[in-house]
């Protein structure tokens, strides 16, 4: 069998299959809404990452001086004293 | 100085949907394996009750799978948003085991899944068989990447801190993936998932024989459920004594927490309730000596002299030393472009303390003591929930292999009351492995006020209530779906 043939078997396993579900389809569709609340409402308007948009130099610069300046901040701590 | 309550939030909500994920993710790894039994059963005995049999319980896999599919999603995000400076920093020692589970998640499930119900007399029975036992083990080893990726943030390994990029960059893989917390964690959750499969078979089955209806399919579901369970249950007891072992090894504050132990010793007391206690039971499990020596609370905050002679830092001076980290880290950072000897000093100053790192951000050493009750009390109820399902099991298999299942009605209400608990079971571990670190988010390396992203405690508490609400529904219309699924039972004929 050839390359194509297998190719459009294996499609028509999976469209066969989806045809013919039974009790797949509301679970299915649970599927989607649940990726669909995920991706396009969750992810767009509520988890939009905090260093999305800056370059691995401008990551690690604000990464950096979040935890130098959290460490100057929480613990009080004086690194002219320190070093 | 970040907000307690933004911290607050952002821990509540990661524990909410960790243990939303937690709900699914054990039902899948055991049933998997009780279903892939009961197809080779099938196949070795090509007897098509089995088939049905296998059939009813891929349904249910089928259900749990897909409302439970994509819910650690939820994680990265929260990774991204809520844990900014911990997701940076980890770098790719967290991201290649995510993301060789993802692919893997991916390519199994899509296939192997597919199969395994699209393909009932599309394939031959030995090939359907094959789909099914890669299903299983395709779940178990995406767990196991999981596992890879938490075990090291319990006992990080395999890496080294460059301060140029802020992250951690992997030294040796081999020692990440065989990371001893990891390896036991996986073989403790995986396993665990076999008793939650077994139980959850077990009740429903239980369910039918107090109805008086399909009895025969659910005797034969009960036998190879017990068995699943019954050996599952050993297996994660002797995972959970390799654990107990890595955790006083590596994490032993959390391991005095879980027992309540204040001043350790040799021949340390292990602890069933408060006020009873067996003398050298703890030393005995937590270093396989009755003598062994156990610290305590105020040794691991006071610095103890074990008895091989070796001196453990107090916190102080663990806090003293995570100073100097963080004031070396900032040094370099300052003088790195620009006076390259100063530099060079504070980087060596920077890799001789980096393994206290995280203890720069501890302002009080009682700090570094996680919530006594909230590590204790799970513990328990997670051991004496486990001690409980395995009695059950194997007083269901007795009266199945007696005949007398059918007739003992408290058996049937006991095995669907046990449901819940081997869930609660499951959640008091990761209660226990979860809560029993803090403060910290990478261990010795970052608390968790550290790896917070700064944004409005708000914010969180907004997006933690609109997860309350869906997860709510999504499991509300899971359980809906199953109960009509096992009402309507297995197929009579296929």
């Amino acid at each position: 069998m050839g390359f194509a043939r297998r190719l459009a078997s294996v499609w028509r396993f999976y469209i066969d299959g989806f045809r013919n579900m039974t009790w797949g389809r509301p679970l299915w569709f649970l599927i989607i809404l649940k990726l669909v609340i995920l991706f396009a409402v969750l992810r767009v308007f509520f988890f939009e990452p905090v260093l999305a948009g800056k370059s691995d130099e401008q990551k690690s610069d604000h990464v950096g001086t979040q935890l130098v300046d959290r460490a100057e901040g929480q613990a009080g701590m004086n690194f002219k004293e320190i070093w | 100085m970040v907000d307690t309550a933004l911290i607050g939030w952002s821990r509540a909500q990661f524990a909410l949907t960790a243990c939303y994920h937690w709900l699914f993710v054990p039902l899948t790894l055991g049933l998997s394996v009780i279903m892939a039994v009961m197809e080779t059963l099938y196949v070795v005995r090509k007897d098509e009750f089995w088939k049905r049999t296998a059939r009813f319980w891929q349904k249910i896999f089928g259900i749990n799978f897909a409302v439970g599919i994509a819910t650690g999603i939820i994680l990265e995000f929260e990774f991204g948003t809520n844990w900014s400076n911990y997701s940076w920093f980890v770098g790719d020692i967290f991201g290649a085991p995510l993301a060789i589970e993802g692919i893997f998640a991916f390519f199994m499930e899509a296939t192997f899944v597919a199969v395994m119900f699209f393909g009932w007399d599309k394939v031959s029975r030995k090939f359907h068989l094959a789909a099914t036992w890669l299903t299983g083990i395709g779940a178990s080893i995406s767990a196991l990447w999981i596992l890879v990726a938490n075990g090291w943030m319990q006992h990080p390994v395999g890496m080294e801190f460059n301060p140029d990029t802020v992250r951690h960059e992997m030294s040796d893989f081999w020692a990440v993936v065989t990371n001893p917390v990891a390896v036991s964690k996986f073989f403790h959750s995986v396993l665990s998932g076999w008793m939650t499969g077994a139980v959850v078979v077990i009740g429903i089955s239980c369910w039918y024989l107090l109805k008086k209806r399909d009895t025969e399919f659910a005797r034969a579901s009960i036998r190879v459920a017990a068995i699943v369970g019954i050996i599952g249950t050993f297996a994660v007891m002797f995972s959970g004594d390799s654990s107990a072992v890595h955790v006083a090894k590596y994490q032993p504050m959390k391991l005095a927490a879980a027992e309540g132990l204040e001043d350790g010793g040799q021949r340390a007391p292990f602890s069933i309730v408060p006020g009873i206690e067996i003398p050298g039971m703890l030393s005995l499990l937590a270093t396989h000596d009755p003598d062994g020596y156990v610290p305590g609370i105020n040794d691991l905050l006071e610095g103890y002299t074990a008895p091989d002679g070796t001196e453990v830092l107090s916190a102080d001076d663990k806090m003293e030393r995570g100073a100097l980290a963080l004031a070396a880290f900032k040094a370099y950072r300052e003088n790195k472009d620009t006076d390259p000897e100063a530099a060079a000093e504070a980087r060596k100053v920077l890799e001789e303390n980096a393994g206290y790192f995280g203890y720069g951000y501890i302002e009080d050493k009682e700090d570094l003591v996680p919530a006594v009750g909230m590590v204790y009390w799970p513990f328990r109820i997670m051991v004496g929930l486990g001690c409980l399902l395995l009695l059950l099991m194997a007083a269901v298999l007795w009266a199945e292999y007696k005949g007398k299942i059918e007739k003992i009605r408290w058996l049937h209400i006991a095995a669907i009351v046990s449901i819940p608990l081997v869930y609660i079971a499951g959640q008091c571990g990761w209660i226990v492995a979860e809560v029993g670190r803090q403060p910290w988010a990478i261990q010795d390396l970052l608390p968790v006020n550290a790896a917070v992203s700064s944004l409005g405690a708000g914010a969180v508490m907004t997006t933690f209530f609109i997860f309350v609400a869906v997860f709510t529904l999504f499991l509300a219309i899971e359980l809906r779906i199953l109960v009509k699924a096992i009402r309507k039972g297995p197929e009579k004929q296929i």
